[in-house]
């Protein structure tokens, strides 16, 4: 069954069309990436389907049902959460507080163990627990980013480039993060403009260009494909 | 001791300053707008307590309660009608509104209580002054009390925002509207809550004004309001430390400025030393410079 169905959403930002009739879904435990250039509407995709944007038109399915009107801060309690672009950690939240605040949906017993399950997953972070999170290194914000959006046991997670702006060897450190997390079941929407390492990850790819579908199909072949390698791949 | 006893005025002036910048700097700080109508929630609020001490002869203390809960309704009903339906609006736009009603608060009060000035009840706090160094320097009651309660609404402020659900998701809306939604946290609640608790400090500010300086009318929360605006930028806008720091310093001095200087310049020095101080740290004494979000 899909857990999320896009169906032709067309979202605007006051005059200027930035998803054309956008329609794609992702299956329970699949890992699915968004790839494209920058503009071609990949965060604003996320964005809608979070509720954080309004489509103009066309559905958004989540688990069946149909979440349009819902506000974006009842999707948490849904069961989606999303690890923004750019991080958007509280800067001058401690590391242990910006964790709490991911649970923040949940009831106080339950933040506890979920806090010590994060500083097992990340043990950097739990070096860092008191520290405001402002002063972290950039990957460091990356993980901690991706732990509070954990914080709420999305079964739906979603990235908006977790590898922007980090040094090659903490990508290969994000990217294993992902494929733990789907390992232990979660079902991932995953967003990047690193299309080699975002398709080697994936089970399937859809490519956005200019607010619209242009490809889709199973990632292993897309890697393979003359076009993407071309567009995105640089070779 | 002259100089004693104008620092402990400047205090206690400075005290109600605080009480009033806490609430343009929290609103400022999580809605991210300028509530000019603040000054005449105090004034409402002074109003509210003198018609329960002097009309319905209720106690002093369930005077205050009376006046709180009526400006926490009014702070959340300005919230809801006049600035939510801006939320996406230009801040100019809300701006704009916020001084429409600040007008419209002072011509309602006109319309309800007249234009001749009230003279708000002395029975509001009656604490014994107290005199130290053998007679030498007198601490009045309101005095003592304004401080107090300055000191006891920092403490409590501070470990609300920092120990509490809904302190920390107002932390949150400060500092990243749309990440705080992500997590879950209603905005237009967490912003009609810091509107709920702004203006039943400021209830408490009005009441605290009026026992220093009873005279009472419409337009008795302009002036303080404008300057508690004044001490919340010169602490640092958005900082809940800054206003107090702001409030205390802007009080102490207006009135060391007022006793030394020049009576008629009291005002002057005060926005002079605003200016300066902006001039040399542009986010105030305890701001944090704004970083860009990449």
């Amino acid at each position: 069954m899909s857990m999320l169905e896009i169906k032709d959403i067309h979202v605007y930002y006051g005059a200027i069309h930035a998803l054309k009739g956008v329609s794609f879904e992702v299956n329970e435990h699949e890992i699915v990436t968004l790839i494209g250039a920058n503009g071609a509407g990949k965060s604003t995709t996320l964005n809608t389907v979070v509720g954080l944007l309004k489509p103009r038109s066309g559905q958004i399915l989540f688990e069946g049902k149909n979440i349009n009107s819902i506000p974006a801060n009842k999707m948490v309690s849904l069961g989606m959460a999303l690890c923004p672009e750019g991080r958007r950690i509280f800067q001058q939240m401690t590391v242990k507080e910006n964790l709490e605040m991911g649970g923040f949906t949940r009831s106080p017993s339950e933040i506890a163990p979920s806090v010590e399950e994060m500083f097992t997953r990340f043990p950097r972070l739990k070096e860092r627990e008191k520290q405001i999170a402002g002063t972290l290194s950039g990957g460091e914000q990356q993980m901690l980013a991706m732990a509070r959006a954990l914080m709420s046991k999305p079964k739906l997670m979603m990235l908006d480039e977790p590898s922007m702006g980090l040094a090659p060897i903490l990508v290969e450190q994000i990217f294993d993060i992902i494929r733990e997390l789907h390992e232990a079941g979660t079902t991932i929407l995953l967003v990047e403009q690193n299309a080699q390492m975002a398709l080697s990850v994936a089970d399937r790819a859809y490519v956005l260009e200019t607010g619209r579908i242009s490809m889709s199909g199973d990632a292993k072949e897309l890697l393979e494909n003359d076009n993407v390698r071309k567009a995105y791949l640089g070779s | 001791m002259i100089f004693l006893s104008n620092l402990v005025n400047g205090i206690s002036l400075g005290s109600i300053y605080a009480i009033i910048a806490l609430g343009y700097t929290m609103v400022y700080g999580i809605a991210k707008m300028l509530n000019f109508a603040h000054g005449d929630v105090i004034m409402i609020g002074a109003y509210i307590a003198f018609c329960a001490l002097q009309y319905w002869n209720v106690p002093p203390l369930l005077a205050l309660l009376i006046a709180m809960a009526f400006c926490t309704l009014l702070g959340i009903t300005i919230e809801g009608l006049a600035y939510r339906p801006l939320r996406q609006a230009t801040s100019l736009a809300v701006l704009i509104t916020a001084i429409g009603m600040s007008y419209l608060l002072q011509n309602l009060a006109l319309l309800i209580w007249g234009a001749n000035p009230k003279n708000f009840p002395s029975s509001m706090i009656q604490i014994p002054a107290i005199s130290l160094f053998g007679e030498q320097l007198r601490i009045s009651g309101v005095t003592l009390v304004t401080i107090l309660a300055n000191i006891v609404i920092m403490i409590l402020l501070t470990s609300f925002t920092m120990h509490t659900k809904l302190g920390k998701a107002m932390r949150c809306v400060s500092e990243d509207r749309g990440a705080a939604e992500l997590m879950g946290i209603n905005v237009n609640q967490t912003i009609s809550a810091t509107f709920a608790i702004g203006s039943a400090l400021a209830a408490i500010a009005g009441i605290l004004l009026c026992s220093a300086y009873p005279t009472l009318m419409p337009t008795t929360g302009s002036m303080p309001g404008i300057k508690a605006f004044t001490a919340a930028v010169f602490g640092g806008i958005g900082s809940i430390p800054g206003a107090m720091l702001g409030g205390v310093l802007l009080g102490v001095i207006e009135i060391l400025g007022k006793a030394y200087i020049s009576t008629e310049l009291g005002d002057a020095i005060v926005f002079a030393v605003l200016i300066i101080v902006l001039l040399v740290k542009p986010t105030g004494l305890l701001g944090k410079p704004q970083r860009e979000k990449v």
